[in-house]
Parts: C-alpha cells; structure tokens; sequence
C-alpha cells in the first residue's frame, strides 16, 4: 500500500511523441483508471510505473521513492496483463508462488499465502492445473491471484477484462472493484471502456493523444467535462455537439444551425459577441416538447423503458437522443433542451467555457 | 476433429498410397534387405564364391577391437557435435532475438553457414587449422603449441566436431530463434516484474518453454551427427590419422567401397540400422513423458 506520483513523464519512440508530460498523483488506496481511445498513450503510461518503458523525462515515485531508474523487480508493483500472461509450463500454484519464491520465503509461508489468495478468488480446487486446462475467467482469477499473493504496493492493470465475454466482463469488474477495496491497495488501470471506466474507478484519467485531458472523479467528469473531446468520449451515448456564436453580451449562444438562441442559465460568458462556441448536450437530457430542435427521425433503437433516436436538423446535423418509453417511430419529433443541461466549449480551443469567467 | 474419408473404391487408397510406397520399397526395403542378406554371407573380393556364414560377421566385428574404438568415436563425435551445435545456436538466437542494432543482417549471416556444402565447408576448416596453411594452424605453431591434426588423432577429432558442429549451428539457431519469438513478450515481462533476474527468466521460464524446440532440434541432431556428416569427415580428415575421426558409417564405407568386405560391411550397416531403431524409440519415449506442458 502507498501512494503513486507521476511527475512531468513524457514518452518519444524516436521522432513521435507519445506521451506529453503527464502529471497525477495518487492517494493511498485509491484506484485510478486510464481511459481512452487506443493510441492514447495509456498503455505505455502504465508500462512507464511498472518499469518495463523508460520515460523519456520525468519522474515515477512509488511511496515517496523514486523508482524512475529501477527494474520492474524492485518497484513491488504487480501488474495484471490483458492476456493473463501465465507461465503456461507451470501448474496454478507454481504461477501464484513463482514471485514468492524468488523473494525466497519459506515453503510453508508460500503455501499458506497462495491458498490465501485462491480461496478468496475462488480457485482453491484448481491449483494442480495448468493454465490451458482453463477458462478465460479463471485464467483472469489466476492472474489476479499471482498480483495479490504478492502484496505490492500497487497493482497495475493492463485492460485486463478485453478478452472476456460481455457477461463475464460485469462480473469480474465488480469483482476486481470488490477486492480492490478489501485489500485497499492503489490501483491503476487501464481501459478503453467507458463504462469499465466509470463504474470502477475511484478517479478517471482522460487520455487524449498523449495528453491527460481531465483528472477527476467519474461524476465531475460525466457533469462537467473539460473540453469536447471528454465530452463526447465519457458518455454514451455520445453527447451532442452544436456549433453556435454568443450572443446577447455573453447571455446566451445562437445554435447555428436553426439560429435557437439558448440563454445561459449560470451567468455569462466571456468574450465579444460573434465568439464560436461549441454547446453540449446529453442525448438523456433532450425531452419532447415544442420550441426547440425539429428533428427528422432516421432510426429508433428501443432499449426497454427508454430508446435511443437517431436524427437529424434540417441542416443534416446528426442528433441523438435518449427518450423514456419506446413508442417512438420514424418522422418528425420536437425536443426541447433544457437549459441547465447545457455545456459550453470553447468553438477553437474545445475547452469548457464556465460562467462569470 | 478427426474427419474420416471414406472411399467407394476398395484399390484407390492404395493406388493413393503407392507412390510413397514403392519408393520406400525400392530405395529403402528393398537395400535394408538385402543389407541383411548379406550380413549373413561372406564374399570373396572378387564375387566369385559366396558362403553362408551365419553371424560369424557379427562375432568378428565386435571382437575386433578397432570397431569397438569407431563405436566409441561415434559417440563422442555425436556428442560434443550436439552439445557444441546446440548450446552455440541457443546462445546466438537469444543474442538475436533482442533489439539490436543490423539485426536481420546479422540473422540472415547466421543461416548462411547451412547453405555450404560439406566439401566446401572441411576447405574452410582446412584454411583454419592445417598446420602450414591454416590461418588458426599456423598461429597455434606460432605460439609453441604443437599443432597437426593430420598426425595427433585427438586433434584431428577436435577439427572433425569443430566442422561438424559449425554447420549444424545455423539450423538451430533458426529452430531456437522461431522458437523464442513465440514465447509470449508479456509472459517474459510478468516474470520480470514478478522479480525474477535475467538468467533466472531464461532458466525458469525461457528454457521450459523452449523444450519442445530443444527436443526435436536433439533428435535431429543426434541422428544427423551419427549417420549424416560422412562428407565432412571424408574431405577433412578421411578417417585419420589412423582411424582417430572413424564414425560407424564412414567404416562401414570403407570396409564396403574400400577394402571390398561385403560382409562385414553389412553386418554393420545392420548394426546402424537397428542403432538407428533404438535411438528413435528411446527419444520418443523420452518425449511422450517429458516435454508436454
């Protein structure tokens, strides 16, 4: 148990810059997840903490020491691979003890501490077999065990629910959450998922080509997302976005598509009438209702007690929306954005725009 | 899945078939056969008399005590040949299999070796080591080491398994080098962040993952240093001095081509064959047990 700081860690693979300067620190405990599309960065982030990619700058410190020179092996981390990485020649005892007995403790300690962890992941009957006389999800239980019998300071986690079947992915992100939080270790994991990314982390890191785009618990990040990229990646589905200019002395944004002026209900925003805006809105937060966008109904989804529509304006903008009930069908459909639920960006930059600024 | 064919007509699997079957037939049953007739004859050098001996051959052979030092030379020779080929490819692949700088072309030189022929390559080992051409031979008389393969038998040896070995190497390294890919980059790194050193990655991960590469690479090493490198022998030393770097199948060339001994000659090329037979069936015993994981 410890904390985690990344101090300035830049990564270049030759002339392409792959990491710019990332800069997080974390809380005793705490669990962190990466998130992002692939080619973010993430991934080799992750690689930088457990040592097995040097940064380029920058510095790694594991529990007030810096380990930014050191081998993985004396770091004390313990990293869960996205395809389990097993020693396929040795039997599930010998993959969870392998670490222990390289740090040398007695054979009854190894035995006791592997027993352990089977028990608690549920895989106490399985430790004679080899990894291929296995399930996917017990190959994860197992590469979890290896990574807690160990007792580091920090568990990594490289994607490592990708190559399991929807069904099992639920269960085994509860319940790597479940044991996270009983063990209290400080976690990061990496993931492309954004659901996997909400539910599980205590804060997410938006990654954004080579750049943390926002650091923030998964509430802040869904309600108040730093720029549009953010915005439209955490979320699903993706939340709408509307070029628009200000208008009415900061008051307000004129959408320009159909010229819906749309007051700022916090206050208003900087700069000279006629600045680009972006506005932001949630499919989940349009409601039917007159006064607002016309929209020309192209595809319906139902989910059960809600669907998702998929429309257009007039000017061909795409807009999705997510309706209680499921009575919905092709053709026209008015829905009104409330003005609370409005995000503004930045029309240039993508960055939020808050009030009173 | 085992998908089983089934034919209408009862002779087409055979008509099939008869291709492989009759080339075993003639280049293999068929010499393997007569090899055992005659193992049972004794000829004069002429071919004119022919005498049913029983297994006086056999009785002769291994009373000789110069056949029971060419069975021991075998051995040794096969052995330090595989062990040498063996070790060194591992070593080169491991080497190569990092990121370094010109590796593809210093793989590509390493494959080379595997294309010369073995006339060719004693010449090369003649260029080395003859003691008044050789660039290595000279040297070694440079420096007071008494050096000449073609007079001290045990050097001659050591030329003979140098040769050989260097040829097998390229073979391996390419068997060890596939190998090596194949193993899982995350797998390695698992075991590094699990604590585990360089040398301690390779001995408990690398090495068991390697074996089935190991065992198939000995099998084929084995049977080609005992039965195939009868060319490099013959260019390099031809046996000699004495008959210090004689292997079973070069006597049995010469007391066959050479001293005209049919019999005796049979007689051990039927020894080979059933060495051959034994050496196959221990190691495919050995695999069943030992290599799965």
């Amino acid at each position: 148990m410890a904390t985690l700081n990344i101090q300035g860690v830049t990564k270049a693979f030759g002339p392409t810059h792959v990491l710019h300067g990332i800069n997080l620190d974390v809380a005793d405990g705490e669990m962190i997840v990466i998130v992002g599309a692939s080619g973010c960065g993430k991934s080799t982030l992750l690689r930088i903490v457990a040592g097995l990619e040097t940064a380029s700058t920058g510095n790694v410190v594991i529990a007030g020491r810096n380990v930014t020179a050191l081998e993985p092996a004396e770091r004390d981390v313990a990293m869960v691979f996205q395809n389990y990485a097993l020693y396929p020649h040795m039997s599930v005892f010998d993959n969870m003890a392998y670490g222990l007995k390289i740090r040398g403790l007695p054979k009854d300690q190894i035995a006791k501490r592997v027993q352990e962890a089977a028990n608690l992941l549920g895989i106490g009957a399985l430790l004679e077999r080899r990894p291929r006389q296995l399930s996917g999800g017990q190959r994860q239980r197992v590469a979890m065990g290896r990574a807690i019998v160990r007792e580091p300071k920090l568990f990594l986690f490289d994607e490592p629910l990708s190559n399991l079947d929807a069904k099992l992915r639920v269960q085994m992100r509860a319940e790597i959450r479940r044991l996270q939080k009983r063990l209290g270790v400080t976690s990061l994991f990496v993931t492309h998922d954004q659901v996997e990314a909400m539910t599980l982390g205590d804060r997410l890191v938006v990654m954004h080509a080579g750049h943390a785009a926002q650091i923030a618990t998964p509430m802040e990040i869904w309600a108040r997302p730093a720029d549009t990229y953010v915005a439209s990646f955490i979320g699903s589905p993706a939340m709408n976005l509307f070029p628009a200019t200000l208008e009415e002395g900061g008051h307000a944004a004129r959408l320009d598509t159909n010229g819906l002026v749309l007051p700022f209900h916090d206050g208003p925003r900087p700069g000279p009438a006629g600045r680009k805006l972006t506005i932001g809105v949630r499919p989940e937060h349009l409601t039917p209702g007159q006064g607002g966008l016309e929209l020309q109904v192209e595809l319906v989804e139902p989910l059960g007690g809600e669907s998702v529509i998929h429309a257009r304006l007039e000017d061909g903008t795409e807009v999705t929306a997510k309706l209680p009930g499921s009575s919905y069908s092709d053709g026209r459909l008015d829905v009104i954005i409330p003005l609370h639920t409005l995000h503004v960006f930045d029309g240039e930059t993508g960055k939020r725009l808050e009030a009173g600024g | 899945m085992r998908r089983k064919v089934i034919f209408g007509n009862k002779l087409l699997p055979y008509l099939l078939l008869a291709p492989q079957l009759i080339v075993t037939a003639i280049f293999f049953f068929w010499p393997a056969a007569e090899a055992i007739r005659y193992s049972f004859l004794r000829q004069d050098a002429f071919g004119i008399s022919v005498m049913f001996v029983g297994l006086e051959n056999f009785q002769d052979l291994f009373a000789d005590e110069r056949y029971l030092q060419v069975v021991w030379n075998t051995i040794w020779f096969s052995f330090w040949v595989t062990v040498l080929s063996m070790g060194v490819a591992l070593l080169l692949a491991v080497l190569a299999d990092r990121h370094i700088r010109g590796r593809d072309t210093y793989r590509t030189l390493l494959i080379w070796p595997y294309a010369i022929a073995p006339a060719i390559a004693a010449v090369l080992y003649i260029f080395l080591f003859h003691p008044s051409l050789g660039l290595l031979g000279r040297a070694l008389n440079g420096f007071g080491v008494p050096w000449d393969y073609r007079l001290n038998g045990d050097q001659a040896m050591l030329v003979v398994i140098l040769a050989a070995a260097w040829k097998q190497v390229s073979y391996n390294f390419l068997f060890f080098l596939a190998g090596l890919q194949s193993i899982p980059k995350s797998v390695l790194e698992a075991a590094a962040i699990d604590g585990a050193s360089p040398s301690r990655r390779f001995w408990t991960v690398i090495f068991p993952l390697l074996s089935p590469t190991t065992f198939f690479l000995l099998v084929i090493n084995i049977t080609s240093a005992v039965f195939d490198t009868f060319g490099i022998i013959d260019a390099l030393t031809g046996g000699g001095p004495g008959n210090a770097t004689q292997t079973m199948i070069y006597r049995a060339y010469v007391d066959g081509r050479v001293n005209l001994d049919l019999g005796s000659s049979a007689a051990q090329s039927v020894v080979l064959m059933i060495a051959v037979m034994a050496l196959t069936l221990v190691q495919f015993r050995f695999i069943e047990r030992r290599v799965h994981y």
